[in-house]
């Protein structure tokens, strides 16, 4: 399904059936069609937050990454994510962010082909591990990093309403 | 900590073993035997799964069952809950009224809030993915969690 027109992480250019697919580093012209897709995603507008996030992430090609799927001039989906070191008392290991699919596109192999390339990122820089965390509700997006094989991991997530102060 | 009845246990043998490989067929005999039990108990868990859409029985020489579900769309937790109830909470049976009851109610809740998420999230082809990656003598031993009760 791969063919590797680009050897550098980052860069591809796969076939899922007659489609070829570009993968690529989000450059800034990129965010509209990001923000519109989120839309459809999640049903909420965030322009704000997508601008944040590719000001620390589109820039910063060591560690950060922020990769977009199109076919011809049309965004399929775009995943994005870093490596954090120590965080937690861990070693350095690769955290995707999010992942974020055409609706009408999802289990067709686009988010796998994104998955796929981060984890060439990630371990072009110098990882071996990748986690992600997803809300418990958030069944599609956890059966999708389950069939990408990832387990529970030795963390678990811990939190509280704190109480007023006084 | 979590027990799996032996029907449900049973049936994600069967619905694994024959999802491997969705052109063969296998009678009830010949899973029991792979996995050392009732043929009986297991046949009547076949009919059930047949009955839910996941198999169908082929007749004739050579006939048995396979498996015809959708192996990417069918969770774990479709299979479970076809012989026992999920989310019914082990805080069941807890004496709510009491403080320490109410406390050991939010614990229980949690753990069975994660175990029904993972069931869930975990389709008979992810399954399936894990078995082809680990082969018998590399498996883990067992922790106890898909124990049979």
């Amino acid at each position: 399904m791969v063919d590797a027109a680009h050897n550098k992480p980052g860069y591809n250019r796969v076939y899922i059936d007659d489609h070829e697919i570009s993968i690529r580093p989000a450059v800034k012209a990129d965010l509209p069609d990001v923000v519109d897709l989120d839309e459809r995603t999640t049903g909420l507008r965030k322009p704000e937050y997508w601008d944040d996030l590719f000001v620390r992430y589109g820039n910063r090609k060591d560690s950060r990454f922020f990769l977009v799927a199109e076919e011809g001039e049309t965004l399929l989906g775009c995943i994005f994510g870093e490596v954090r070191s120590w965080e937690f008392n861990s070693v350095p290991c690769g955290w995707v962010g999010t992942v974020s699919v055409e609706p009408d596109l999802r289990m067709g192999g686009i988010g796998t082909i994104l998955y796929d390339e981060i984890c060439r990122c990630f371990r072009h820089a110098g990882v071996q591990k990748v986690r992600t965390m997803i809300p418990r509700d958030a069944t599609d997006l956890m059966s999708f990093f389950r069939a990408q094989g990832m387990m529970a991991g030795p963390f678990i997530q811990l939190e509280t309403d704190m109480e007023e102060e006084g | 900590m979590m027990s799996l009845q032996k029907a449900t246990l049973f049936a994600l043998y069967a619905v694994l073993e024959l999802a491997e490989d969705s052109e063969r067929q296998l009678s009830a005999s010949e899973i029991a035997e792979r996995y050392n039990i009732s043929t009986n108990h297991l046949a009547k868990v076949l009919r059930d799964l047949g009955r839910a859409g996941l198999v169908e029985s082929v007749r004739g020489a050579g006939g048995g069952y396979r498996f015809c579900g959708n192996a990417k769309r069918t969770t774990l937790l479709d299979v479970v809950e076809l012989f026992e109830e999920v989310g019914a909470g082990p805080s069941n049976g807890i004496v709510q009224e009491t403080n320490a009851g109410v406390a050991l109610s939010l614990v229980m809740d949690e753990i069975e809030a994660i175990t029904y998420a993972t069931l869930q999230s975990i389709s008979i082809e992810t399954m399936l993915k894990l078995m082809r990656r680990r082969k018998p003598m590399e498996r883990k031993i067992s922790t106890g969690l898909f124990r049979a009760v």
